[in-house]
């Protein structure tokens, strides 16, 4: 980053798919927008080195302060990213596939619509993480994502796949509406975990403030999760939501939490 | 000598009551009397009478001090300043006509724009719940109709939306609801007593920021499933109660404000009750509408919705229409530093929005369209004060069920005063200009 | 105004009886002319197709229903809108599209008139607005009158008289243009959270059948004598079985009689006819029943139709019929949005995803193409998707296709996973016929704007008609190399005016004319009764004024255009 923006930056052509078979010269002169007014990557940023010829050959290191860049990593499909600080929203919105690290902190909306591939934040994650976009009951359907910070709220929203871990706490509202899928918090929880739940899994090793009432108490079991082996006390639910039926059986979403 | 205009409708809250009668001069330039409206509503069109308006535009000086300016040197101001910038902010629109907001969107689009209405401080998350879970709801006249089952959840009309009781849903006599209040039970969800909730034949106490984990008990009420002692404060019996007496009437419906949008869990509040409104539908008919506040931020949102798709933080930076509250909501933009210039019109963020946010639009280049004097407006490097809309001037409003009503124009505006719409068609023609645009 | 002669192009006007004649087609203010003089501007349509502008019957694009549906589905824009370019608008929406690219798209295929199939009344200033900024095409407005408490009550009592007072006060109050029924006395039960699903379900407390609402109606429009019939949208769509309650309400039209002064031969319209032809008794044994609507309907002459094809596309359902929305939830758990609307109507809104791997969605898609291709006389038969019900608009160029081409639809059978089952459950595979171009302008054009009462305006490439014209690149005379080059053609005009001024060139927007609003004035004795009972239902039952309700000022309806009815000798 060269040149600080007085706005912020909307990158979006800043991922392996964007740059893939171009020339430091041709990413150079790839779009990137400020507000209403459209200048090319070089204004703001040093480009070395040239893309490989496809995504997955592709492997980008953003370096310096893009504290106020959005959408790196959008819509990435192969290939490899790493963001050296902490960047803005959108980080990896709607990734299908590749590897994308951010070292720092990532703002709201990350892994919008996650459909592959693998999110890693070494820092913490705002809300909304693995969400999927408003109005849309398709939300994030597989890959991998890991926080090992915190993360906000509204994680996993309409989730029907794909796996979320938070090592740190998270806020309000996991998994509500999902389908499917698996969230992980290893830290500590507030309140609306499972909301509207369909199906789906939350298992949680810290504390949770509240629990919903649509959550039943289903007696205790243990778990191998991420190599640790415990007992967690397990709830079936949202009882107050629609589930489906798998061979005459309805399938309720479970809750673990960590006893 | 006076005349008497009749079906006047109110230009202050989303009752959007149209029986308004009001008594002006025989040459249309004073406002004498006015009946049927609330107290809110009478002072909404008494005050338009103040001797001491502010009748031009008025442009901050260096040193403080406000100069008064022409109309033309306020449009172009107002068109510099938005062909200059590259994040404008277009807020408010909801206590103006359609046809204004209209104006105001080619004036967006020109200048490519974020705009944005009052739902971003009130009932923006009851869109976002809806854009995620649908809504099942009804006209007004069909609660003063048929419904013998209301619930307040989160709402005080009788503060907020004081003739909505008297002309849609607890009073009326209806067509199939003739013993009026006595055909109805009604229902107050509220961490306070309120004046509404002292009316009420239940009163839910319920803990505050629990709004989630009460509907959701109901939702498992209503299945018959198992429940914890006690959820939100309130134990589990008086829920099945409350869930009987919702499945046992014939027509229910659930009205909801700001006690359930802008506390914790927002959108899912309202998302989670409409859930609650559908599983009604297995057993009986149930509705659910927003109590909106401003009385036209219903109309902003249509207007929005027709034109760009989106009912309000519609972002057109891009020369097309992207929406995600979040990122192009006006709290979250101002707040982040993202915007450079701000322009106001029919609301007032000065008083509404946080003071981190209201900083920020003293730091830029900004504009206030407002008959008052507000916080905005002092804030504002320019103010330009406009007739009042739904009293000196008319245009097409939308009710809080979005009912479409023409509000009238009773008195005339202070001499040379212009409207909202004509001052932005000054706008827009200066800036298609400064842009080149067609 | 401009003069233009359109030079050297295939004609197909099935008013003139052309079919295919190499004709020059002239354009003098805004008319069809006889002739120009020398400093018309040449337009040379030269290898190309010549048609009267298209003529839409029935699509759900402007109104509370339609914003609610484009307020709720923010996805339906995610990564798909258009940017603002030239003097085109920004636009959005795959299945719901704003007003702006409303207008572009529908005059880029080459339609330059087209009707909102469903006004609730208390709505119209909303739908008026909605039409005002939908750019180029003449629209006009259905009123619905199905399960409206005036008509219900009069129709009980079969007052004709008082009904024809109550439709002439509304169409003027709403500057509507024809008597709408959905779901006639089942969308007022839907207010108590029930249906009518057969002609003889009588309506809860109102004590009324179907049959006499729909049988008064159609009374009601010809004593008054209106330009369109009773448009319909029977009771049961959409389930199992429903093709019994489809011929039900047809024969209700038995022995009527049209009677107007604007060339209509029809007493009743039967709308997206594919959603009502269904036989079987459930989802398994779901079958078309398209042969047996179609059979009626040709043997009776005074019935029209509209097709209603399913695009196989993920779209929006929304329509009048409310408990169909609330049941259609029901079996895909979509978001549902619902409207009741006090004495009126309702309207229902949910997401559907005709999914080409699902057996019904495929047997759904082939019913919609059947109808066309069984109908014997093409002047009767319309081709519509409901829009966006069965499909967006926008897939009008596909749907010519699949029409025109049997290839392609042998094509689209063979990529079905369950193409067994859409051969035995329809007779699509055994459909040979293709249609002609002759064929298609009477069913897109000359037919449906007779049926509106509009066939001395448009529908048609007359000398004194209105100059609607549209010049596809499409070569007659050529075999067809590739079925999708009919899409690729249909889909963006060469050429198309409308009202004589030029708006689509090379398929891009280049004007916008000056688009009518159109509407039906009708003239009736006074009727004192009625005028009482209007007042009475104001004071008493509705949530406005009377005088709030039939203001509709100059801003709504900008530029409108009256057909004049006088039923005062009747």
């Amino acid at each position: 980053m060269k040149n600080p923006p007085a706005l912020y930056l909307e990158a979006d052509n800043v991922t392996p798919d964007g740059f893939a078979g171009k020339t430091a010269a041709q990413i150079t002169e790839l779009h990137v927008h400020e507000g209403n007014t459209t200048s090319t990557l070089g204004k703001y940023f040093e480009v070395s080195g040239n893309a490989g010829a496809t995504a997955a050959d592709t492997k980008i290191i953003v370096k310096g302060d893009v504290k106020k860049v959005k959408y790196l990593g959008m819509k990435m499909s192969a290939g490899e990213m790493v963001i050296e600080g902490s960047a803005d929203q959108y980080v990896g919105a709607w990734m299908t596939g590749g590897k994308l690290l951010a070292k720092g902190n990532v703002e709201a909306f990350a892994a919008t619509a996650m459909r592959g591939g693998e999110l890693i934040v070494e820092g913490n994650a705002g809300n909304y993480l693995g969400a999927a976009y408003r109005g849309d009951w398709r939300g994030m359907s597989s890959g991998k994502i890991l926080i090992k910070g915190n993360a906000g709220s509204d994680i996993g929203m309409y989730m029907t796949g794909g796996e979320i871990v938070v090592n740190g706490n998270v806020d309000v509202h996991v998994m509500t509406h999902a389908e499917g899928g698996k969230t992980i918090v290893k830290g500590n929880t507030k309140s609306k975990l499972g909301g509207q739940l369909v199906d789906g899994t939350i298992i949680v090793f810290g504390n949770i403030e509240t629990m919903m009432p649509g959550y039943k108490p289903n007696g205790e079991v243990e778990l191998e999760v991420d190599g640790v082996k415990a007992l967690f006390s397990h709830y079936i639910g949202d009882m107050g939501e629609r589930h489906k039926k798998r061979k005459g059986a309805i399938v309720y979403g479970n809750l673990y939490k960590k006893i | 000598m006076t005349k008497t205009i009749t079906d006047v409708i109110c230009p202050f809250c989303g009752t959007l009551c149209d029986d308004i009668e009001v008594v002006v001069s025989d040459d249309g330039k004073q406002l004498h009397e006015v009946y049927n409206a609330c107290v809110i509503g009478s002072e909404k069109f008494l005050h338009s009478q103040s001797k001491d308006r502010v009748t031009r535009p008025r442009l901050r000086q260096a040193d403080g001090t406000w100069k008064e300016i022409s109309y033309d040197e306020a449009a172009d101001y107002t068109a510099q300043m938005l062909a200059k910038a590259k994040k404008p902010l277009m807020y408010g629109w909801s206590s103006t006509n359609c046809e204004a907001q209209s104006v105001g969107n080619e004036i967006a689009e020109i200048s490519k724009a974020c705009c944005d209405n009052t739902a971003a401080v009130c009932h923006g998350t009851t869109l976002i719940a809806v854009q995620d879970i649908g809504l099942p709801t009804c006209t007004l006249g069909e609660v003063k109709n048929r419904a013998d089952r209301i619930i307040f959840w989160g709402c005080n009309p009788a503060h907020a939306h004081p003739r909505h009781m008297s002309r849609y849903s607890i009073f009326p006599r209806g067509f199939f609801t003739g013993k009026g209040q006595m055909s109805r039970k009604m229902i107050v969800v509220d961490p306070r007593v309120t004046d509404t909730a002292k009316m009420a034949d239940v009163h839910l106490q319920i803990e505050q920021g629990k709004d989630y984990e009460l509907l959701n008990a109901l939702r498992v009420a209503f299945k018959g499933e198992w429940l914890p002692d006690v959820v939100a404060g309130i134990p589990k019996e008086k829920i099945r109660e409350a869930a009987d007496m919702m499945k046992s009437g014939r027509f229910g419906i659930i009205f909801f404000g700001m006690g359930v949008t802008q506390s914790l869990s927002k959108n899912h509040n309202i998302d989670i009750a409409i859930a609650v409104t559908k599983d009604l539908n297995e057993y009986t008919k149930f509705s659910i509408m927003p109590m909106r506040g401003h009385y036209n931020v219903t109309g902003s949102g249509e207007v929005f919705a027709w034109q760009f798709g989106f009912p309000y933080s519609v972002d057109l930076t891009r020369g097309f229409a992207r929406y995600n509250p979040g990122d192009t909501s006006s709290i979250d933009l101002l707040n982040r530093g993202e915007v450079d210039a701000m322009f106001t019109i029919g609301s007032d963020p000065g008083a509404h929005f946080p003071i981190s946010a209201v900083k920020q639009i003293a730091n830029v280049p900004s504009v206030c369209i407002d008959p008052h004097l507000t916080p905005t407006s002092g804030v504002s490097k320019l103010h330009v004060p406009v007739a009042f809309n739904g009293v000196e001037t008319g245009g097409n409003c939308y009710r809080m069920d979005n009912v479409p009503i023409d509000c009238r124009k009773v008195v005339e505006p202070p001499a040379g005063m212009l409207t909202d719409e004509q001052f932005l068609i000054m706008v827009r023609d200066r800036l298609r200009k400064l842009k080149g645009a067609a | 105004m401009s003069e233009y002669i359109i030079k050297n192009g295939s004609v197909f006007d099935p008013v003139q009886g052309i079919k295919g004649d190499k004709k020059d087609i002239a354009i003098k203010d805004g008319k069809i002319a006889d002739k120009v003089s020398s400093a018309a501007k040449v337009i040379d349509a030269k290898g190309m197709t010549v048609m009267a502008g298209a003529v839409e019957i029935h699509a759900h694009i402007a109104g509370p229903k339609v914003n609610l549906g484009r307020i709720y589905r923010p996805e339906d824009k995610l990564f798909s809108c258009t940017p603002t370019r030239g003097m085109e608008r920004m636009g959005g929406g795959a299945s719901i599209p704003t007003t702006f690219k409303t207008g572009y798209e529908y005059a880029k295929m080459g339609y330059t008139t087209a009707m909102e199939a469903a006004m609730p009344p208390m709505f119209a200033k909303h739908v008026h607005e909605e039409i005002r900024d939908t750019p180029i095409i003449d629209e006009g407005a259905f009123p619905v009158f199905g399960n409206n408490w005036f008509v219900l009550e009069y129709l009980k009592n079969h007052e004709i008289e008082n009904t024809a007072a109550y439709i002439a006060w509304l169409l003027r109050v709403t500057k509507g243009y024809a008597v709408k029924v959905v779901n006639p006395g089942g969308t007022e039960a839907w207010a108590w959270g029930l249906n009518c699903l057969s002609v003889n379900d009588p309506v809860p407390y109102f004590d009324i059948t179907p049959a006499e609402i729909v049988k008064g109606l159609i009374e009601a429009n010809e004593y008054l004598g209106l330009p369109h019939s009773v448009h319909i949208h029977p009771n049961n769509l959409g389930n199992p079985g429903c093709y019994e309650t489809t011929l039900d309400t047809l024969k209700l039209a038995e022995g009527m009689k049209a009677k107007n002064k604007f060339g209509r031969e029809s007493v009743l319209h039967l709308t997206h006819t594919q959603f009502h032809s269904y036989g079987g008794t459930n989802w398994a044994d779901f079958e078309s029943k398209a042969k047996e609507v179609t059979d009626y309907v040709n043997k009776n002459k005074n019935i029209t139709i509209d097709t209603g094809n399913v695009t196989l596309d993920e779209t929006t359902t929304m329509t009048a019929d409310g408990p169909f929305e609330h049941h259609l939830t029901g079996l895909n758990n979509l978001k549902w949005a619902n409207v009741d609307v006090e004495l009126e109507t309702a309207a229902g809104v949910v997401p559907y995803i005709y999914s080409p791997n699902i057996s019904v969605c495929a047997i759904q898609w082939a019913i919609g193409l059947e109808i066309p291709l069984m109908i014997k006389d093409p002047m009767r038969c319309y081709i519509t998707t409901d829009h966006p019900n069965a499909g967006p608009f926008t897939r009008y160029p596909r749907v010519i296709k699949w029409l025109m081409s049997k290839k392609a639809r042998d094509t689209q059978i063979n990529a079905f996973k369950h193409k067994d089952k859409v051969l035995s459950q329809t007779s699509i595979g055994s459909i040979d016929k293709e249609l002609s171009l002759y064929e298609l302008a009477q069913m897109t054009r000359a037919g449906p704007a007779k049926c509106l009462g509009l066939a001395n305006m448009c529908g048609g490439l007359k000398p004194g008609m209105d100059a609607d014209v549209a010049v596809y690149n499409f070569n007659p005379d050529k075999p067809v190399a590739n079925p999708e080059d009919i899409e690729t053609a249909f889909s963006r005009c060469a050429h198309v005016f409308k009202s004589g001024v030029e708006v689509v060139k090379h398929g891009e927007i280049v004007g916008t004319g000056n688009k009518r609003t159109l509407w039906v004035n009708v003239k009736v004795n006074d009727n004192p009764q009625v005028m009482r009972d209007i007042n009475e239902k104001f004071i008493k039952y509705y949530s406005m004024t009377q005088a709030n309700y039939e203001a509709l000022g100059h801003h709504f309806v900008p530029n409108p255009y009256a057909l004049e009815v006088d039923a005062t000798h009747v």
